[in-house]
């Protein structure tokens, strides 16, 4: 019953599938790929929705205001409202802007962000696109996006998109080696780039009751925090919004982008929010296996939404109680902290690797990342204290 | 379906070769080139090597082509200036050209019947760039490696 109840959704593409029986082998692989993108699409495009509007509801909370709450019951209507309002938009495009490059940016930056969801197993034997080097098919589709924002400020010309562009791409540049040296300890163990073998690796339990995910290994937990974070600036998630700062530089890139043209930005940008969870999940977080054993009846893709949903609600956390940063300090951040800390993951994997991959093994990637953070954290401290702050004009 | 998919990639991409040499604005011609490295992954695909490829779209898409963009932009501020005709590029063009085909042609081992291999996984690629070429593999690491400092010494500020 749990099995079938597990597997509807394959059991559902095979019977569409059992329709073209008869037809050539090519016919039913192109409507095979069709079927995972209109499931993927329908499915994060809800997602999207949804997410929407919550963000704006738990903001709202955290800010100790209602949130939206007038169209539809509890305001969860607000998506489609906002939808209609942004599809009868004027569509503006500036008379001096590189029509044909201001046009294709957002095109490019959607469609990169759709391709890098299509790796992620959402669920047992429901990966949509299984490739060799999954991994590394990820990160390859989102190094693209650095091009579209690059089109999208130069496209616009302007000052105000071109400088965001700028601070976009920087950050993003300087966070994308912080984000790819954490994936290398995962690699590194389970020696393969597919995320099905990872997330396999990572059945089963320790002790018999702790899941044998990484993110309960030193160097793992670590390498997902790393992760978090710089997938946090990859989204260009508060604290790390200077490339779209409103009340610096406008909207960054996306200035001159009105309509329909700016939701998809907007969408592009939720979802590689998404995408970039699901990696995390999937890497650290044992993907879809669930975390008790009495549990396992539950589908495995319920699982992996329900871990998808607790990091999109810290991402909406973290953007509701941190304020912005400067860019001088994201940029100090990455290079000073978060490198050598994802080098020390490599160092940890390995040590956890060779002593046996048990408590031993834990003990010693332990010492071995608290070591080389209190040297860190000795080394970088600019031994500045917190003073009151004083002010000139106001008071 | 492979000789079709074939034709579609081979005219797709020097489609955009094309465009990238002959368009008269300096960055839609760098974009064009993105394009048709994005067309060149493809063909590896085609192939089965799917590592290549994936190693072409991020290391000359996403780093390259930014790189080429920036430069293009910190650089010249008369992009738009209408050069003429360039002679001397034509010439290097064709030395190129002529020199690789030559080689090509010289070159005994290929057959034009591809014998079977088995196929290159990501794992084996990995396992033999770990065991048969690790020093190549270390050389090519500390290279990048002196790149990437010395990049960093040459923009620090100057201490006073």
């Amino acid at each position: 019953m749990s099995d079938s109840l597990d597997q509807i959704f394959i059991h559902a593409k095979l019977w569409l599938l059992s329709w073209l029986t008869g037809l050539p082998e090519w016919a039913v692989q192109t409507a095979s790929a069709l079927i995972n993108i209109f499931a993927l699409l329908a499915v994060f495009l809800t997602l999207f929705a949804l997410i929407s509007v919550l963000e704006r509801k738990i903001l709202g909370r955290i800010q100790n205001r209602y949130g939206p709450n007038r169209v539809g019951p509890f305001g969860l209507f607000q998506p489609i409202a906002d939808g209609i309002k942004m599809l009868i938009k004027e569509d503006i495009v500036p008379a001096r802007a590189d029509k044909v490059v201001h046009f294709l940016a957002p095109v490019l930056i959607a469609a990169t962000a759709l391709l890098a969801l299509g790796v992620i197993p959402y669920g047992r034997n429901m990966t949509p696109f299984v490739i060799d080097g999954g991994i590394l098919f990820f990160f390859a589709v989102g190094s693209t996006t650095e091009l579209a924002v690059f089109m999208a400020g130069w496209g616009s010309n302007n000052k105000f998109s071109m400088l965001g562009a700028m601070r976009a791409i920087a950050q993003m540049f300087s966070y994308e080696l912080p984000l790819i040296i954490t994936v290398l300890p995962v690699v590194m163990i389970v020696s393969s780039l597919t995320p099905d073998t990872i997330v396999a690796a990572q059945n089963g339990y320790v002790f018999g009751f702790m899941p044998r995910w990484f993110a309960f290994t030193p160097w793992g937990a670590t390498g997902f925090i790393l992760f978090f974070v710089s997938g946090l600036v990859e989204s260009n998630r508060t604290p790390f919004d200077v490339p779209e700062g409103e009340s610096e530089i406008v909207a960054g890139h996306m200035t001159e982008y009105s309509g329909f043209k700016y939701a998809t930005f907007f969408m592009a940008e939720y979802i590689g929010m998404f995408a970039i969870s699901g990696l995390a999940v999937t890497l650290f977080l044992g993907g879809w296996h669930s975390p008790v054993r009495a549990l396992e009846v539950v589908p495995s893709y319920i699982w992996f939404f329900i871990k998808l949903s607790i990091l999109l609600f810290v991402y909406i956390w973290v953007r509701g109680t941190l304020p912005r940063t400067r860019i001088d300090q994201i940029m100090n951040f990455a290079w000073k902290f978060m490198l050598p800390m994802a080098f020390t993951c490599i160092i940890a994997a390995a040590v956890w690797h060779y002593a046996e991959r048990g408590l031993r093994g834990w003990l010693w990637s332990f010492v071995v990342i608290a070591t080389v953070y209190t040297a860190l954290s000795i080394l970088l401290d600019t031994r500045r204290k917190f003073a009151r702050r004083t002010y000139r004009f106001a008071e | 379906m492979n000789s079709a998919a074939f034709i579609v990639i081979a005219i797709f991409t020097l489609a955009a070769a094309l465009s990238a040499a002959t368009l008269p604005k300096l960055m839609h011609a760098a974009l064009s080139f993105a394009v048709a490295f994005v067309g060149v992954a493809a063909f590896f695909f085609l192939l089965g090597a799917e590592f290549v490829g994936l190693v072409l779209v991020f290391v000359y898409i996403g780093a390259v082509a930014v790189l080429i963009v920036f430069t293009i932009l910190l650089t010249r501020r008369d992009i738009e200036k209408d050069r003429g005709f360039n002679w001397a590029g034509v010439v290097v063009a064709v030395a190129v050209f002529g020199g690789l085909g030559w080689a090509i042609f010289k070159t005994n081992s290929i057959s034009i019947a591809a014998p079977q291999i088995e196929p290159l996984t990501v794992k084996r690629i990995g396992e033999l760039l770990m065991t048969s070429y690790i020093w190549p593999l270390q050389c090519v690491g500390l290279l990048l490696t002196a790149a990437l400092i010395g990049a960093l010494v040459l923009v620090m500020e100057e201490k006073r």
